[in-house]
C-alpha cells in the first residue's frame, strides 16, 4: 500500500467519492490501506448503530471491530449486489444483537403497563389529550430527542430491538425476523405493541 | 368496532392492509371516537419520534470512528491470516 491509494480512496466529499469495486479489489488482496479506508469511510455512521443496538460504548466498539473484521474475512464472498454500505450495515447490526445476547439481561418494566387498558365494553380506560406541541417541532429540540431517546431505552429488551431495526435502521421485516431468529408475523406484533408502548411513555412526558 | 379492536387495528391501518370491510369500519369509529382520533395521533407521533430521535444528535452520530479505535482495528487486521 502507499499513502498515495488511501486519499484517492478517501474523499472529503464523503463515501459516494470513493471507488468501491478499487476498495473491494484491494481489500481482497488483504491490502491495510483498504481495511483503513473502509473503516475511516463508513466506520463513524456504523459506529453510532452499533451504539444504539448495544446501548454502551464498550460493547458498541467491540461488535463494530468484530463486524470489520468479519466482513474483511468475507469478502470474497461479497458479490455486489448491494452497496458495500448496506453490506456492512448489516453484518454491524448482527453484530451488535449477538453482543447483546451475551449480556446479562437487566430488568425490564412490564410491558402490559406500556399497553393501552380497556373497560369490559372496548372503551379506552384512558382519555387521551393532545400533546404540547407536534412531532416535528419537538424534533427542533436536542433535549426533546433525548427524551425521546430515554424512553425507546425503556422499552424491554425484545421490542426495543424491533423498534430499533425496524423504524431506525430501516430494516425490512424479513430482515429483522432472520435476525431475530422470529417469524415476519411475530415482528410484526412486536413492532405494534412497541409503537404502542412508545406512544405510551412519550405521552407522559409530552401531552399537556 | 370497539376502541380494543381499533388499537389492534394501528399498524395495518398505517400500512395500509386493512381489508376493505375493515377499513369501513375502523374509518366509521374513527368519525365517531375523539379518544381514538387522538390515539391514532399519538401512535403516529411516536413512530415520527422514533425515527427521527437520532437525527442530528453529535452525541450519538459521530463524524469519524475515534482514532484509538481505529489504531486498535487496525492492529487486529494486521493478526488476521491471509485470505485464500
Amino acid at each position: 500500500m502507499n499513502s498515495n491509494d488511501l486519499v484517492q480512496a478517501m474523499d472529503p466529499a464523503g463515501a459516494s467519492a470513493v471507488d468501491e469495486p478499487a476498495l473491494i479489489a484491494a481489500l481482497r488482496r488483504g491490502e491495510e490501506w483498504a481495511f483503513e479506508a473502509m473503516v475511516r469511510t463508513h466506520g463513524g455512521r456504523l459506529l453510532a448503530v452499533a451504539r444504539r443496538i448495544c446501548g454502551n460504548e464498550e460493547d458498541a466498539r467491540d461488535a463494530l471491530q468484530s463486524a470489520y473484521l468479519s466482513a474483511f474475512r468475507a469478502v470474497q464472498r461479497f458479490e455486489g449486489t448491494c452497496q458495500l454500505s448496506t453490506w456492512l450495515h448489516r453484518i454491524v447490526v448482527n453484530m451488535a444483537l449477538m453482543r447483546l445476547r451475551t449480556r446479562r439481561r437487566k430488568p425490564e418494566a412490564q410491558m402490559d403497563t406500556l399497553l393501552p387498558a380497556f373497560q369490559e365494553d372496548g372503551h379506552h380506560v384512558e382519555q387521551f389529550s393532545e400533546w404540547t406541541m407536534p412531532a416535528d417541532r419537538l424534533l427542533e429540540r436536542e433535549d426533546a430527542r433525548a427524551t425521546v431517546r430515554s424512553c425507546i431505552a425503556q422499552l424491554p429488551e425484545s421490542y426495543r430491538q424491533v423498534l430499533l431495526l425496524r423504524d431506525i435502521e430501516e430494516l425490512s421485516t424479513d430482515e429483522v425476523a432472520g435476525m431475530l431468529r422470529a417469524t415476519p408475523t411475530a415482528i410484526k406484533v412486536r413492532l405494534h405493541r412497541a409503537r404502542q408502548a412508545l406512544s405510551t411513555l412519550l405521552r407522559r412526558e409530552f401531552a399537556r | 368496532m370497539t376502541c380494543r379492536e381499533f388499537a389492534e387495528f394501528l399498524d395495518a391501518y398505517l400500512s395500509a392492509e386493512l381489508p376493505p370491510a375493515v377499513l369501513t369500519a375502523f374509518e366509521h369509529h374513527l368519525e365517531l371516537c375523539i379518544n381514538c382520533v387522538r390515539y391514532l395521533e399519538h401512535y403516529r407521533q411516536s413512530i415520527e419520534l422514533g425515527r427521527r430521535a437520532f437525527d442530528r444528535s453529535s452525541a450519538e452520530v459521530p463524524a469519524d470512528v475515534p482514532e484509538d479505535l481505529i489504531r486498535a482495528m487496525l492492529v487486529a487486521f494486521r493478526l488476521e491470516p491471509a485470505l485464500d
